[in-house]
């Protein structure tokens, strides 16, 4: 089984390098993934970077704000991503790389949508006004 | 089934699950409605038409080419000895002297003095060396003019045989006409058919505020930028980027080097992509700032 093991092995490592090379910048907790259920507050379709508002309840009732971000618009549409694809109060299930200092913000990687279909992120674009990854 | 074949076995099945996600973010992106390379495998080009540019231009492996994050695509600012610049003394001091949040001088987002988060005009050669789209060319009778998707931008090569100012600072065209605009974040611009199939644009005039990409690297108001578009044939159109500032760099060198670009139909649209300062500040409010300082 060594073989098999060292090929997936090296495949995760060439992948996650590629990753890594466009988003090697500071804020995000590369690699670490959080999937989180909520109530949509807001979608805001705009440059640099188009962000989902929502809203996540813990266990004890308390609401958490999230804010996520994509890419913008032009970066998006590519991949299926639309000015009407969030209204307020859908529940979704986001899939985020979160950032570094704990805050309930991340990158967003891909969302279940009320209807089951999934979106998923687009290519890693630098968007209108903006450098930051 | 063994310990390791269960491992492999996991690992195999989590490669499965987050590849979409990585081949979704690093991956081949298709503009609405654009045809690339790989939707013609196997097929040949017509011959090139004879001094003819014009047409709406995208990238030819992807609209994803011309984001270079870390820099002109050419030379990306990854710490490898091919990619080190020839900077000046002076340019050196430019380079360090800039915050990129991107290439091997980055800072920050907090922290960077990039002009372009504040929508400031990204300029020429910025506009083909970071965040660079789909071109429209136009040809005239005296002009090549490009339209850039990017904050619907455009430029106008002269080619009606005038010379660059020899001066940029009290700019005159050696023709009769309106004199020079004042420059300073497009330069200004003359080309020519240095044969059937490729044309050349020499561009002076700039001053040094705007940056040459997004790695932070700097240009000087000695700035002279040579572009080569060589019409490879029917479909195909290659662009070469070359940078010459002898203040802040030693020697001339290449940006973009033959970077491919393919035709599409004459009905594509653009898409329209602008840097609103409104929406930035939204932005920055909501998600830049507090996911750099760590306060919301």
């Amino acid at each position: 089984m060594r073989r098999p093991l060292l090929a997936v092995a090296t495949c995760v490592t060439l992948l996650s390098s590629a990753l890594a090379a466009h988003h090697a910048t500071a804020v995000f907790d590369l690699g670490k993934r959080l999937t989180l259920t909520g109530t949509v507050t807001e979608w805001f379709w705009a440059n640099p970077h188009c962000l989902l508002r929502f809203d996540v309840k813990n266990d004890n009732g308390e609401t958490t704000h999230w804010v996520a971000e994509t890419q913008a618009p032009p970066n998006m549409i590519p991949f299926g991503w639309a000015k009407q694809s969030f209204a307020v109060g859908d529940q979704v299930k986001v899939t985020l790389e979160p950032v570094k200092n704990g805050q309930p913000l991340g990158r967003i990687l891909q969302v279940l949508l009320p209807d089951g279909k999934t979106l998923v992120a687009g290519a890693p674009a630098i968007p209108a006004g903006e450098t930051r990854p | 089934m063994t310990r390791r074949a269960v491992v492999a076995a996991i690992a195999a099945i989590a490669l499965v699950t987050v590849s979409p996600v990585i081949r979704g973010q690093q991956g081949f992106r298709r503009a609405p409605g654009a045809v690339y390379d790989v939707d013609f495998q196997g097929k040949k080009s017509g011959p090139a038409p004879r001094r003819d540019i014009s047409g709406i231009w995208e990238f030819a492996n992807g609209g994803a080419e011309g984001i270079q994050a870390d820099g002109a695509k050419a030379m990306p600012s990854d710490g490898k000895p091919d990619h080190e610049l020839p900077f000046t003394p002076e340019g050196r001091k430019a380079f360090m002297d800039h915050k990129p949040t991107f290439g091997i001088t980055q800072v920050p987002s907090a922290l960077t003095n990039d002009p372009m988060p504040g929508c400031d005009p990204q300029g020429f050669p910025r506009i083909v060396l970071h965040n660079a789209h789909t071109e429209q060319i136009i040809q005239t009778a005296t002009q090549v003019v490009i339209l850039y998707q990017f904050n619907k931008k455009w430029r106008a090569i002269w080619t009606d045989g005038r010379k660059l100012p020899s001066n940029p600072e009290v700019p005159e065209w050696d023709i009769k006409g309106s004199p020079p605009p004042e420059a300073r974040f497009w330069g200004y611009s003359v080309g020519r058919w240095v044969d059937d199939y490729t044309f050349v644009a020499d561009s002076n005039g700039f001053d040094d505020r705007s940056w040459l990409d997004n790695a932070g690297r700097p240009h000087s108001d000695a700035l002279h930028v040579i572009e080569t578009y060589h019409r490879v044939d029917a479909d195909h159109l290659e662009k070469t980027i070359t940078i010459d500032d002898p203040k802040y760099y030693t020697r001339p060198w290449v940006a973009l080097d033959k970077l491919p670009y393919r035709l599409q139909s004459a009905s594509f649209e653009i898409p329209e992509q602008e840097c609103v300062p409104s929406e930035t500040a939204k932005y920055n409010e909501l998600f830049a700032n507090p996911a750099a300082n760590g306060k919301p």
